[in-house]
């Protein structure tokens, strides 16, 4: 059987990827891809740590998968604000850089 | 048998995550996040979790993937291949790996062995989403209402705009 760790693993690996894109791309929408990104990486964290809930003794229970179908409930969310905010960004400032979009910096 | 099968979603995971980052054309960045997310919904079948797998598979295949696209097409994609990467992509992977070297010791110095991972059922999912977190759900619910209706008038042309 595949062991909890390796599924922790994998999941550092998927949010580090994730944390690079939002770190190292310019244009809103490929960050909030890599926000997904981020965001099944804990999911696969929290389900891992569910299935193998015999694992940790006397605390044990499921509810990694419910805080997982709460994460994926904010995640659409998310997604569905945060692309009506790319949208009226790019009519007004007719660009989805994040670099030029600069009138709230200092 | 579920090693084979872990390596594998595992591999397409991870590549599907790469070319997410990496490519430079938007729309193949999120054909390819499509093909992350579906073989994360496969990780969730090897950990037996297979309501959660429907739910990525619809959700995040079903959804997600397509309201990207239609934002990618509403916005000028022509201008994407200039706008992929910024001057801080090796800070930023500076950054990334000393995340993954704090990760990888942790989750190795704490890991729990020889555990199988075994199903929960659909009826013990659902009993429990409808009673210890049945506030959660009805906010959720509220929260996702709130966000439709926040992102019509976001998006909406408001009087004096063509």
């Amino acid at each position: 059987m595949v062991d909890l760790v390796w599924f922790q693993l994998l999941s550092a690996a998927l949010f580090v990827i994730g944390l690079y894109g939002v770190l190292a791309r310019r244009s809103a929408v490929l960050i909030l891809m890599s926000i997904e990104l981020m965001l099944n990486a804990v999911n696969i964290n929290l389900i891992a740590a569910a299935s193998h809930m015999e694992g940790f003794g006397k605390f044990s229970n499921f509810d990694g998968q419910l805080i997982a179908i709460f994460i994926i409930t904010v995640a659409a969310a998310e997604v569905g604000l945060a692309l009506a905010i790319v949208l009226r960004m790019y009519r007004n400032r007719s660009t989805v850089n994040v670099d030029e979009i600069n009138l709230m910096k200092w | 048998m579920s090693w084979a099968l872990f390596i594998v979603l595992a591999v397409v995971t991870l590549g599907g995550g790469l070319a997410v980052v990496a490519s430079r054309n938007v729309v193949h960045a999120a054909l390819a996040l499509l093909v992350s997310l579906v073989a994360v919904a496969g990780v969730y079948l090897v950990l037996y979790a297979e309501f959660l797998a429907l739910v990525q598979v619809l959700i995040y295949g079903g959804a997600i993937v397509i309201v990207l696209i239609f934002a990618i097409m509403l916005t000028r994609s022509a201008e994407y291949p200039r706008t992929s990467d910024n001057k801080q992509r090796p800070l930023a992977a500076l950054a990334a790996l000393g995340l993954l070297g704090v990760l990888v010791p942790a989750f190795l110095i704490n890991a729990v062995r020889d555990t199988e991972a075994q199903n929960v059922a659909f009826t013990d999912i659902g009993k429990s989403l409808f009673t210890t977190w049945a506030v959660p759900f009805e906010i959720a619910s509220l929260v996702l209402l709130v966000a439709l209706i926040g992102a019509i008038i976001i998006a909406r042309s408001g009087p004096g705009e063509n």
